[in-house]
């Protein structure tokens, strides 16, 4: 049974932060959260929104937000009233007074629990991701960024257009180390294997060191403490989808805040000028838009103005990995087809 | 003799001191923590009285200017041994009342434990003088008023910065000039001392020999990670080991080194032969713990441990080291009792 027969502009509706439900009349509200931190007072009006005009529950998003679903469509502005509350104590750019949030196609920003929480975290991830958020929002361009406090990468930024993975710079005290080598066992079984000792001192490989600073957290003397500087590595254009899922690629390391947050904002321009308008919603992941106008083309929008910070460094060429299932859909070892083994019968009996 | 100053007043002091001595004292190291932006409290040389940490106990003991963390003994080459250069301006080590106390072990240890007194030590401990630190506040996990450690008149000159003014009670005659001239005015001081602690400790008069291998060790097996940070911040572990290390490949040329070594740590018990004397963590737990509050007293007369509370506050596996006593108490009760 049809709830309503209202003539909704269905696109407005999306751009007004709305998912289209399969029960026709019905909506879902999706509440933003950058950094997917939310206040109790905010967390209380989900919940009242979700109870008055939802249907007593609400979903948690995989970006970090919260999405009510089951409203009227009917309800929609009542429930922009509602959200005010929201938008005003998550501090999101608005346009209109009342009237919810003014766009949906960059999406939330994820960021890890950061600094504030986690033991291992270099920077403070849900401060970066709420400046990001005040600088790029509101946008329709459809845009994935998140951070996370250290190569661990617990916020998935590998499946992100922009990923923003936290890094400090070892300081070495010699005159502090004792030689009880617990850097050099923790950054091998539980990082990359940087360090070794040199004479009863430690070496650190400073190529190969990823800056995840296990190995301050793990001295226990102080010989080793973090830089003060904190450091990004910045890795781009990952995805999921049906055409070619892919992890992100490493585009730099050692950035500093500025730059970061100058190449992040510098994207809107080259998507304004080489978004396909024919793209259906006018949604296209900007990994499609660099496969057509040329690594190159995307680079020079994206470092326009930016000057690096010394220590960064910077990748010229970018290639990107992941199965191409607009080519092929085989199982990628079809040669080895599960029935195909000899053993298949006895493994699937499981002796 | 007892001054008040005003800041500024006692850092004159303090210049006049630093013509014959460096002063050691706490030092608050922003972002220098484990974690990002936490900072750690550690001993530095400083010149005015707001660049120490007066406030809160330092989380690293002043034991590091008697023996550094890592020093070098000496070089070698193929037939010469030339002792390694060192600092021998004299030191004055601003410290609180139990750390004082601990003084007394490390001297116990180093020079009143057999025959030969530790030449390393005593040429940098006939250069350090020591003053007190006044505790306005009992410190966090500690339990010096157990320890009998909260007090102490051994100190060449107090400290107790309250609302801005410097309170000074001097003793040391040597010192008394730097003192009278930087103005103040004098006065009857007492430095502060805490009389209740946070926590309370229950030591065992006697630890029978069962305990050895009881099962309330196998707790710490499992929780302990042997870090060995509670050695390393404990201002009367002494212990240390040797490195040579060698320039070249034939072992001719290199130095010698001796570095803080700790009870916990893995290495720590290995003797020739690949033999491992304390594997699990359990019984390293049972030798530090005994070690502290039983063994030391059963040859010296006195326990070892000062019950300044940082073991507790660094262990990152949240081990109390002063609740291990209290329950090491309880047990020797109940063992006692059902014998
Ligand atoms: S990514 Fe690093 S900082 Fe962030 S939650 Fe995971 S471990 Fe912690
Ligand atoms: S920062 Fe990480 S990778 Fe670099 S040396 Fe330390 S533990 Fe190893
Ligand atoms: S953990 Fe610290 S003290 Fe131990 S070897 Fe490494 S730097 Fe030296
Ligand atoms: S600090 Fe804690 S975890 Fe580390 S060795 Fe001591 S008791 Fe064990
Ligand atoms: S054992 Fe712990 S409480 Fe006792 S002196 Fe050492 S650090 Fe302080």
């Amino acid at each position: 049974m049809n709830k309503t027969t209202t003539d909704t502009n269905l696109k407005k509706l999306k751009k007004n932060a709305y998912r289209v439900s399969k029960v026709r009349g019905e909506t879902a509200s999706r509440v933003r959260c950058p950094g997917g931190e939310i206040d109790v007072d905010s967390l209380q009006r989900v919940v009242d929104i979700a109870r008055k005009y939802g249907k007593g529950m609400v979903n948690i998003t995989n970006r970090q937000g919260f999405e009510i679903p089951g409203i009227d469509l009917k309800d929609v502005e009542e429930v922009n009233k509602a959200l005010q509350l929201i938008i005003e104590n998550r501090n999101i750019n608005q346009e209109e007074y009342n009237g919810g949030y003014p766009a949906s196609g960059t999406r939330n920003v994820v960021a890890c629990p950061g600094k504030q929480l986690c033991p291992f975290a270099n920077y403070d991830t849900k401060k970066f991701a709420q400046e990001i958020d005040k600088a790029i929002f509101p946008n329709d361009h459809h845009v994935k960024i998140a951070f996370t406090g250290c190569s661990n990468d617990c916020a998935h930024t590998r499946l992100n257009d922009f990923g923003i993975i936290g890094m400090s710079e070892p300081q070495y005290n010699k005159d502090r180390c004792i030689s009880c080598e617990q850097c050099v066992k923790y950054c091998k079984k539980r990082s990359v294997g940087a360090l070794k000792v040199v004479n009863g001192k430690i070496e650190r490989d400073v190529n190969k060191c990823v800056g995840c600073a296990l190995c301050v957290n793990y001295c226990p003397t102080r010989a080793w403490t973090r830089s003060k500087e904190e450091y990004y590595r910045v890795v781009l254009l990952g995805r999921t989808g049906k055409k070619n899922p892919r992890m992100a690629e490493d585009f730099m390391r050692w950035a500093d805040h500025d730059t970061v947050k100058k190449v992040i904002c510098n994207v809107y321009a080259y998507l304004d000028e080489y978004l396909d308008r024919e793209a259906v919603e006018s949604k296209e992941h900007i990994g499609y838009i660099v496969d057509r106008t040329g690594f190159e083309e995307f680079l020079k929008y994206i470092m326009k103005d930016v000057t690096p910070n010394p220590k960064c460094e910077i990748q010229g060429r970018i290639y990107w990995g992941g199965k191409r299932y607009d080519q092929n859909n085989e199982l990628r070892n079809s040669m080895w087809r599960f029935s195909e083994r000899e053993d298949a019968v006895v493994l699937k009996q499981g002796e | 003799m007892g001054f008040v100053y005003k800041t500024e007043e006692f850092n004159k002091v303090l210049e006049v001191l630093e013509g014959n001595y460096r002063i050691f004292a706490p030092v608050l190291k922003v972002g220098e923590g484990r974690f990002r932006d936490t900072d750690v409290i550690r001993y530095d040389y400083i010149s005015r009285i707001e660049d120490a940490e007066l406030e809160e106990r330092s989380d690293f003991s002043f034991k590091e200017i008697l023996i550094p963390l890592s020093e070098t003994m000496f070089y070698f080459t193929e037939n010469e041994i030339k002792e390694a250069d060192y600092d021998a301006r004299p030191v004055i080590v601003l410290m609180r009342s139990c750390d004082i106390h601990a003084v007394k072990r490390l001297d116990q240890m180093y020079t009143g434990n057999g025959p030969n007194n530790d030449w390393f030590y005593e040429r940098l401990r006939d250069r350090v003088k020591f003053a007190l630190i006044g505790c306005g506040k009992a410190c966090p996990n500690s339990f010096c008023v157990d320890m009998g450690s909260n007090k102490t008149d051994e100190y060449a000159f107090s400290i107790d910065v309250v609302d801005g003014k410097v309170y000074c009670d001097v003793k040391d005659d040597e010192l008394f000039a730097a003192f009278e001239g930087a103005g103040g005015s004098k006065d009857n001081v007492e430095p502060r001392f805490v009389t209740e602690a946070e926590f309370k400790v229950t030591r065992p008069e006697e630890v029978p020999i069962e305990l050895f291998k009881d099962p309330m060790w196998d707790e710490y097996t499992k929780r302990c990670v042997n870090c060995g940070r509670c050695n390393f911040v404990c201002p009367t572990c002494t212990c240390f080991t040797i490195q040579d290390v060698f320039y070249t490949d034939n072992g001719r040329v290199g130095e010698r080194r001796r570095v803080n070594a700790s009870c916990m740590v893995d290495g720590y018990t290995d003797v020739a032969g690949g033999l491992v004397m304390r594997k699990t963590n359990g019984e390293r737990m049972r030798f530090k713990v005994l070690h502290k509050v039983y063994d030391f007293r059963k040859r010296f007369g006195y326990d070892m441990c000062v019950g300044c509370g940082r073991c507790d506050t660094v262990c990152p596996e949240y081990i109390s080291f002063a609740n291990c006593i209290n329950k090491l108490n309880a047990r020797v009760k109940e063992v006692t009792e059902n014998v």
